[in-house]
């Protein structure tokens, strides 16, 4: 795998002519750009700046606040008022072709401040560039696009965020490039990054928990297997139709030797994932969806607690039913949204009794969303779950209103 | 008023009517006869709170490597193996083995007497030695153990009949053992030859729930204590790796968790069901009513409980014979269960019954129908009753 990437890079490298541009039009205005012309990987540069002429950097950000009142079975939280992000976007372009662009993130709760993304973007073609930093893995379409003012929903997928890492950053490397051609556009990336370690099995949910990963902050200096997690994605666009994307991020995990002293065999991830989104062109109905597969080498001598395969995605679907000044906004929006969700952690039988394994959930949130403007939210949503455990017994049932506000600043 | 002034009085006033009846749109707590865990009625503030840290200890420490979890072992959490404080599955059942008779356990140190048949990554599981005879335990439901705990060993010595002087064919005794180190006996304890009366487990060798909670971090989790400081494993004494508080406020919890609520409204199959099971003797081992002594914690004490267990330990037959065993029960005995909570269980067991010791039973006809040796008679007069009168009984059990 080294070699094949090692190859098909100096190819490209050699082969291209070294001359299309950034275009610094998406560092300095949204609006320059039609939606219609960018993929979900553009979406960390799809943000609204703020940008002084004389100033070398942009300015840009969000945040996401919100109120709660969620319950489960019968033991309701009462209310809870959230100050769930900030997030600051840094960015700059170095010279014509060179850009750097930060995403730092100050979640209180979790009493952390955390870089999202930090990476120099260098252009060589339009089909061909390279990326370095801090990057963020494009495993399905949210992970890139994950910004809260751009949701209907004040809560990320839960497929996104305890299936799949939300917001999975690692250090490394990688290419990328686009083509135009009518109403086509095709995209792909390519990145060799640091990644997960043991605590995907290792953790105190109790179920295989990529997520768990995150927390090991030393990935960004040291590869607990030794060899990097590889993450490539192809995306195809036609303007009328929508936007498809195929994202594959495998490698070895586990820390298999320590000190040249091998401690464990070499075991292996592998995540597939499928994402969707179109608007259908008489009602501007909005549909996005997102589904991922996960593989993971657990040990057969370890606990069937801990899965080997998951399932996991989201649909959301998001009709704007009113578009005109209301209270002084003009070309205000109110959507009414729906988002289905569904995750199982641990797919598969009981060895012993040949009965499904549970360790499942799904969620369906209605909500309302008012939009003064395109980067500004007010949402509601009313959340509907059942949760089954590991063993299959009778779901645990969870229903409350989420009332959230997001921005970009 | 304008346009701008009825939008947001609209949204004032819908987002008022939210906050006030957002309860409402909530999911509605089960019926407390339902569930199995909660507390007794009828702590103080400073139990409740004891209860919760126990609570947490029991049913979300999830041990990993990290936090001492094997390196060999059956689960990570108590509640992996109790969820909901109920019984458990084939999944979460346990295997011991090594030990026939009451010279003790001659394969300990070949990893007996429990089988940890995981391990974290990197180390081998235990795989029962040659020759060792073993049984499938799965696990119990875990409510009410306090009530249980507090029954007098005078009044367990009471009901057990050794010589089966009343001639029922039941001839129930207590298990008597010796005490670990770390365990003080109850201050009104009866002694026999230096042993003690114990009670937990399905062959009754743990004498209290201290022993039985010392034994599952140790045995079930890998987890050393104070108490227990030998690594599974290794079997040399390692650092403690849960903390004599974790360990007592657990104990505190399995105290404290209250009795299954009868369910017997609208079953009016209850009291018939409950006549027939006295009438043919079930009631001869499944004692159902008992008195707790004084406790401290006044939840608990003297108390009328409705347990349906006499702790005693029957010889139930070849078919239960596993020949295997601890302390000094002989292989085919084992301690009567409660049968308390008995219809909740598939609440815990993924929607069915696994009854009897290893779950081998997976209904409840089917559990009467495999009892044998002290329990023939009981059985045979259950096989001759009618239908009807069956189900009454069936019905009874499933409402306890
Ligand atoms: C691997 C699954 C498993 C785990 C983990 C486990 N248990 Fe158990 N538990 C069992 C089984 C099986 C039994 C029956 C064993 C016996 O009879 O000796 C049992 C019995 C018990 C009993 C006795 C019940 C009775 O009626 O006599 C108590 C109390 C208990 N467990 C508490 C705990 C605590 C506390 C923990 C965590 C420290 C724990 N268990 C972890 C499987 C488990
Ligand atoms: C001689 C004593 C004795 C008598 C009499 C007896 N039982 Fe039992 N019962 C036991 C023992 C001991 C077990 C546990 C056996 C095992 O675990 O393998 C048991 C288990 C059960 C179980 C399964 C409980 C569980 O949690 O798995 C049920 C149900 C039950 N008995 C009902 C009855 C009924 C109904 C009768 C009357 C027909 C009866 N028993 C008579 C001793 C007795």
């Amino acid at each position: 795998m080294n070699k094949i990437i090692t190859v098909f890079v100096c190819i490209f490298w050699m082969t291209l002519p070294l001359q299309a541009q950034i275009d610094p039009s998406l560092l300095k205005d949204p609006t320059a750009h039609s939606k219609k012309d960018l993929l979900n990987m553009d979406a960390i540069y799809d943000r609204p700046f703020v940008t002084n002429k004389k100033a070398p950097v942009s300015l840009g950000g969000y945040v996401e606040a919100n109120w709660q009142h969620i319950g489960t079975d019968g033991i309701s939280d009462g209310h809870q008022l959230q100050f769930r992000r900030m997030t600051l976007f840094v960015a700059s372009s170095i010279s014509k072709r060179i850009k750097f662009l930060s995403e730092i993130e100050f979640e209180p709760a979790d009493k952390e401040i955390a870089i999202e993304f930090a990476a120099v973007d260098m252009e060589f073609n339009e089909l061909f560039n390279l990326r370095g930093g801090m990057i963020i893995n494009p495993i399905g379409a949210f992970n890139q696009n994950h910004d809260g003012p751009k949701w209907e929903f004040t809560d990320r997928p839960i497929s996104s965020v305890a299936m799949l890492p939300a917001t999975w950053s690692n250090a490394g490397f990688g290419i990328y490039g686009k083509k135009y051609n009518k109403n086509w556009m095709i995209g792909y990336e390519i990145y060799a990054s640091s990644g997960f370690d043991n605590s995907i099995i290792e953790n105190t949910e109790n179920k295989t928990f990529l997520p768990a990963a995150k927390k090991n902050t030393e990935r960004f200096e040291e590869l607990p297997s030794g060899t990097p997690l590889y993450t490539t994605k192809v995306a195809i666009r036609h303007s009328k139709i929508g936007e498809i994307g195929l994202s594959y991020m495998g490698g070895i995990y586990n820390k298999w030797q320590d000190d040249g002293l091998v401690i464990d065999e070499k075991r292996s991830i592998h995540v597939f994932a499928l994402d969707f989104n179109t608007t259908l062109p008489k009602t501007n109905t909005f549909i996005t969806t997102e589904c991922a597969w996960v593989n993971v080498d657990v040990p057969k001598t370890y606990s069937e607690q801990f899965g080997n395969k998951q399932f996991g995605g989201f649909l959301d679907i998001v009709q704007p039913v009113v578009k005109r000044t209301i209270a002084g906004w003009k070309d205000a929006v109110i959507n009414i949204a729906v988002r289905m969700e569904y995750v199982d952690w641990n797919k598969g039988q009981f060895i012993d009794t040949g009965s499904n394994i549970g360790d499942h959930l799904w969620s369906i949130m209605p909500a309302v969303s008012f939009r003064p403007n395109s980067q500004s939210v007010l949402r509601l949503n009313y959340r509907i779950q059942k949760q089954t455990d590991v063993l299959g017994n009778p779901p645990s049932n969870t229903a409350g209103f989420n009332f959230g506000l997001s921005t970009y600043f | 008023m304008n346009h701008r002034s009825t939008f947001v009085c609209s949204i004032v006033a819908f987002t008022v009517l939210l906050i006030i009846s957002c309860d409402k749109f909530e999911p509605e707590a089960p019926a407390d006869d339902s569930l199995l865990d909660g507390p007794v009625n009828g702590l103080t503030y400073e139990q409740n709170r004891q209860f919760l840290a126990g609570d947490i200890a029991f049913n979300d420490e999830i041990f990993t490597p990290a936090t001492g979890l094997g390196p060999i072992f059956v689960a990570t959490s108590c509640g992996s193996c109790h969820a909901g404080d109920g019984k458990g599955t084939p999944f979460t059942t346990l295997v011991r083995f090594g030990q026939t008779d009451s010279t003790g356990n001659k394969y300990l140190h070949l990893g007996g007497p429990q089988l940890q048949n995981r391990a974290i990554p990197g180390f081998q599981t235990e795989a029962i030695p040659q020759g060792a005879s073993s049984s499938k335990f799965t696990p119990p439901a875990n409510t009410g153990l306090g009530f249980l705990e507090l029954v007098s060993d005078e009044d367990i010595l009471a009901i057990s009949d050794p010589d089966d002087r009343n001639g029922d064919g039941i001839s129930g005794v207590p298990s008597y053992g010796y005490l670990p180190e770390f365990i003080t006996p109850n201050s009104n304890a009866l002694v026999k030859n230096g042993k003690y009366i114990h009670r937990f487990g399905k062959k009754a060798a743990a004498y209290n729930l201290l022993h039985q909670t010392v034994n599952a971090y140790n045995q079930d989790i890998g987890i050393t204590s104070t108490f227990t400081p030998h690594d599974v494993y290794s079997g040399h004494t390692i650092d403690p790796e849960v903390s004599d508080k974790t360990v007592r406020d657990v104990v505190f919890y399995l105290q404290t968790l209250k009795a299954p609520i009868p369910r017997s409204k609208g079953n009016g199959n209850f009291e018939t069901g409950k006549a027939l099971f006295t009438q043919i003797n079930c009631s001869g081992c499944h004692t159902p009513q008992l008195q707790t002594g004084y406790s401290p914690v006044s939840a608990l004490s003297n108390k009328t409980i409705y347990p349906f267990t006499d702790m005693l330990l029957h010889d139930m037959g070849a078919e239960l014979d596993d020949g295997y065993t601890e302390g000094f029960a002989k292989t085919s005995e084992w301690r009567t269960p409660p049968l308390w909570g008995l219809g909740l269980s598939p609440n815990s067991q993924g929607g069915q019954y696994f009854l009897m010791h290893d779950g081998r039973a997976k209904s409840i006809e089917e559990a009467i129908m495999m009892h044998g040796g002290e329990a023939n008679q009981s059985k045979d007069k259950f096989k001759q009753l009618k239908e009807s009168e069956k189900s009454a009984i069936i019905q009874f059990l499933k409402s306890l």
